[in-house]
């Protein structure tokens, strides 16, 4: 239930936060969002202990338990690392925003917007059910969209948020297909059920389909090569924002979810190498690209990027856990799953933390470019501090968390290096070099920050304000996430016992002990091939970074057409192209064509069945006696009906068409209908109204001027509706395909309580219809208002397409 | 051009009221004989056209001073209502109910859910139409 909870409580916040927001206008209203967080994150914390010892918690709440899908959360190693960070970082965004954003700013949008990702983003994680895990993805895709479009204003932040939607959803969707595959495989949603059968499914045809959807989704989420383009472009979001979603938590729902699939997926090896071998393109290319950036936000996207590419290619390592004999070997790859959630933890808080930096300067300096930044280590000196050990703690340097990680990610790559359980072992030989020079440029990018920002002289800065060290406010979140980059250096294993180790039971369920699993992290390993690696990088790195100006230029020579935000460009707009050229195809604004459409389908799909069925029998033996007035009436119509082609003004042919109608009705009298006679009568003189009134906005009466040929197929496309009315009339009576309703209306009266079976079937049988239909009058009658009330006026170029 | 229309205008004004009586006998009626919520609707809908032809917006606008909007919109929510109020009961959605009550000077009648349903029904039809028509006819056709 406290999971639920959890859920729940930041979702109910948000739709709180208007009313809070008009009830009390002096108070900032961050503060009572605040409270959201905190909540949640001291109910996790309440239960690291339970968590600790290798217990779960779960819960179900049925939703629609006829389709399986149930809202069920569970509570387990994996979740529990996530839950923490998505509530300890929101909190301390929370509170960072406060500060950050004025009051001028729309912050009731702000805070619903971002306690909605963070309700969102608890659901994803904690829920055991992948339809609502896929419902709770989705709302995270939704709010981030809103979030980067906080500031709608601005072309660049509309244009990041189409971007990061577009291609999130796009995964997103491939996603909801392979669950649904994932479903046909094992008539369950449950995760953990299914990973229960995960090893007889591996034959399965759609295990490899099922796998791609999957990663598809993880890989768009957690910016992963070649979709990483939407997260640099996020960034146009507030920098709270992008400290919290587009480095802490969101982009790491793909990552979630590939750790949490792991044991379902790691069967067969294609797992492994496309998750390792993306997340190794991934870690090369963000670092390689991080170095060319000037803005700091962007620099840090680039980074970002790249560090979920590390965490990703070691699962990839990771997965390999499940080919090899559970033994010593295994325990090898058991590790890279360790450094992948120990990093994933390290990266939240230096990576927080620099973010909360680059805000700091942001707001202070009025800049976030580098060329125009310098010497601002005398002038911020807190702010420096934070830059210092987070961007040292990114270089993978100690006394600093990410030295840890970084050393557990190079032991990693070795070991896969060596590895002789694949056939192929050659290529991964390439895996501990390009995790090498990924590093080197990591260790440039993090010079760049601290150097170009920090040192040199203060004269490229903006001249009109007074630049002076950030409020208290903000600094308490930055400090908080360095105290914590220092604290697990020098405490690491406190939390590899209460968080990480129960994680790792997620992940390879029933593979071996936690206690074996888990191993313990010393700060200093002797002097071995790792910390050769990471001496390298520092001296390789310093000298790079000095000769920066020489081999800058090696990024140019890739020509625009080539990047990958140009194919998405221009994809976007080949796609608009084709789709509004098919689309002006058939919507040819004539009301003529779109009726023709209608026939023409008609005429096809109701024709077409019945000849299919041969379904075109009728006889007229048992059909009543025809009385001559009734010829007489039919005659009468069949004249106003011909007669409408020919007249000159619209009104005559209003009044014909009423002719036609008001016979209709004398037929119901006639065939003892008396309600739908009445019905007919009130429609006929309310449209007679209706056409009149509208002649005033159409323009003169002219003669058509179709071609003989148009003229030719409109009339044969009448004449066949016209018959396959009239035969469908006549076979309808002796039609039995289907079961007759009629026991229904005889019924009627113990049924549903009425004599009138046209109202019972009105208000009781078919209740269901009768209600779309009068929702869909009622939209239709909005649809009019509007048009009327809001329409283009002549010379107007507000038009939306 | 002035119509003369006294005759049109002495008329109505008492046919209206024949009309809408008309219109609630036919929704009450509905459950048992010809009549219903959506003929009921539209009866007292041509009623209000009626007025509108014979006398000018205006006036009428001050003698029903009614949202046609309003109306539509809550005979949506009725309709749409009913079916979540049996949810609400356990039952299915749009499952339809009824009682017999003993009422002073009418005697012995069923009341039934259907009834709101009806209601609904009506509401939406009288809403929507008039909506469409004033709004037609308030806009300047140029």
């Amino acid at each position: 239930m406290t999971i639920h909870f959890a859920i729940i409580f930041p979702l109910l916040m948000a739709a709180l936060i208007p009313f809070i927001y008009k009830a009390f206008t002096k108070v900032k209203i961050g503060w009572f969002v605040l409270l959201a967080p905190v909540t949640v994150f001291i109910l996790l914390a309440r239960l690291i202990p339970l968590i600790s010892s290798g217990e779960t918690q779960t819960h179900t709440y049925e939703w629609i338990p006829s389709l399986g899908i149930n809202f069920t959360t569970y509570l387990d190693g994996l979740s529990m690392i996530f839950g923490l960070l998505i509530s300890g970082v929101g909190a301390l965004v929370v509170l960072y925003s406060i500060f950050y954003l004025s009051t001028k700013e729309a912050l009731h949008n702000f805070y619903c917007y971002l306690l909605l990702f963070m309700g969102a983003m608890l659901g994803v994680v904690f829920s055991d059910n992948l339809m609502v895990l896929y419902a709770f993805w989705e709302l995270t895709s939704v709010s981030s969209f809103l979030l980067i479009a906080f500031w709608h204003h601005r072309r660049a932040s509309k244009a990041g948020a189409r971007k990061s939607m577009l291609i999130t959803v796009t995964g997103g969707i491939a996603m909801l297909a392979g669950f649904i595959m994932l479903h046909a495989m094992t008539d369950t949603f449950s995760i953990r059920a299914m990973i229960a059968q995960a090893p007889s499914l591996v034959e399965h045809t759609l295990f490899i389909p099922a796998m791609i959807c999957v990663l598809l989704g993880a890989f768009t989420k957690s910016a992963q090569f070649p979709f990483h383009i939407w997260l640099p472009d996020a960034m146009e979001a507030p920098t709270p924002v992008s400290a919290y979603l587009h480095s802490a938590t969101m982009v790491k729902a793909g990552i979630y979810v590939v750790a949490r699939l792991t044991p379902l997926f790691a069967y067969d090896l294609t797992w492994f190498w496309t998750v390792m071998i993306v997340g190794l393109i991934t870690l090369f290319w963000g670092s390689f690209n991080a170095v060319k950036q000037t803005d700091l936000k962007a620099l840090l996207a680039f980074s970002t990027v790249s560090q979920l590419g590390l965490i990703m290619s070691l699962l990839g390592i990771g997965s390999l856990a499940f080919h090899v004999d559970i033994d010593a070997t295994a325990i090898i790859y058991t590790q890279a799953a360790f450094a992948a959630l120990f990093h994933l933890i390290n990266h939240s808080t230096f990576k927080g933390a620099l973010f909360m930096m680059v805000g700091i300067i942001d707001h202070e300096a009025g800049t976030r470019d580098i060329r125009r930044l310098g010497g601002l280590m005398t002038i911020m000196p807190a702010t420096f501090t934070i830059a210092v050990i987070g961007s040292m703690s990114m270089a993978g340097l100690p006394p600093f968390n990410g030295f840890l990680s970084k050393e557990m990610f190079f032991t990693s790559a070795l070991h896969i290096a060596e590895a002789d359980v694949l056939s192929r072992a050659s290529a991964t030989a390439l895996v501990p070099v390009i995790a090498w020079i990924a590093s080197v440029f990591t260790f440039i990018y993090c010079m760049i920050i601290v150097v170009k920002t920090f040192f040199g002289t203060t004269e490229k800065l903006p001249q009109d304000r007074k630049i002076h060290e950030a409020p208290l406010g903000m600094l308490i979140s930055p400090f908080v996430l360095v105290f914590f980059v220092i604290a697990i250096f020098f405490f690491p294993n406190v939390l590899a016992t209460y968080i990480l180790a129960p994680a790792m039971v997620s992940i390879y369920p029933g593979l071996a002990s936690m206690q074996e699993m888990t191993p313990h992290v010393y700060a200093w390993h002797g002097f071995n091939t790792e910390l050769i690696m990471t001496l390298g990088v520092v001296l390789l790195g310093f000298v790079l970074y000095r000769t920066l100006a020489v081999w800058r230029r090696i990024y140019n020579t890739l020509p625009a057409q080539f990047t990958l935000n140009h194919v998405f460009n221009r994809v976007l707009s080949e796609g608009e192209n084709v789709s509004s050229f098919v689309t002006k195809l058939y919507m040819t604004s004539s009301l003529r064509h779109y009726s023709l459409y209608i026939y023409v389908f008609l005429i096809v799909i109701i024709g077409g069945y019945f000849i299919v069925n041969d379904a075109f029998r009728f006889s007229m033996a048992n059909n009543a006696e025809i009385h001559v007035y009734e010829v007489l009436l039919v005659f009468m119509m069949a004249v106003a009906a011909v007669a409408m082609l020919f007249v000159q003004s619209r009104v005559t042919a209003t009044v014909l068409n009423g002719v036609i109608g008001f016979g209709i009705s004398i037929f119901f009298v006639i065939f003892r209908a008396p309600d739908l006679a009445l019905t007919q009568l009130i429609v006929e003189s309310v449209t007679t109204v209706l056409f009149l009134l509208c002649f005033t906005y159409l323009p003169a009466w002219k003669p058509e001027k179709s071609s003989r040929r148009e003229k030719t197929t409109n009339a044969f496309i009448a004449l066949f509706v016209g018959a396959l009315v009239v035969l469908v009339s006549l076979s309808v009576l002796h039609f039995n395909e289907f079961k007759t309703i009629s026991s229904f209306f005889e019924n009627a009266y113990e049924l549903a309580g009425g004599k009138n079976i046209v109202n019972t079937i009105l208000g009781d049988f078919r209740a269901f219809d009768t209600m779309l239909e009068v929702v869909v009058l009622c939209i239709a009658g909005i649809g009019v208002y509007t048009m009327i009330k809001f329409r283009m006026r002549k010379g107007d170029d507000r038009h939306e397409n | 051009m002035r119509i003369n229309d006294v005759i049109l205008r002495t008329v109505v004004r008492f046919v209206v009221f024949i009309i809408l009586t008309l219109a609630i006998y036919l929704f009450f009626a509905g459950h048992y004989s010809p009549g219903g919520g959506f003929i009921g609707g539209l009866v007292i809908a041509s009623a209000f056209v009626l007025l509108y032809l014979t006398f000018d917006i205006e006036k009428v606008q001050q003698g029903i001073p009614v949202d046609f909007k309003k109306v539509a919109a809550l005979g949506v929510f009725l309709a749409v209502g009913t079916g979540f109020g049996s949810v609400l009961f356990g039952a299915d959605f749009l499952t339809q109910t009824a009682q017999k009550f003993h009422i002073p000077l009418l005697g012995d009648k069923e009341l039934g859910t259907v009834m709101i349903f009806e209601l609904g029904v009506a509401l939406t039809v009288v809403g929507v139409v008039m909506t469409i028509i004033v709004s037609i006819a308030e806009g300047d056709g140029d």
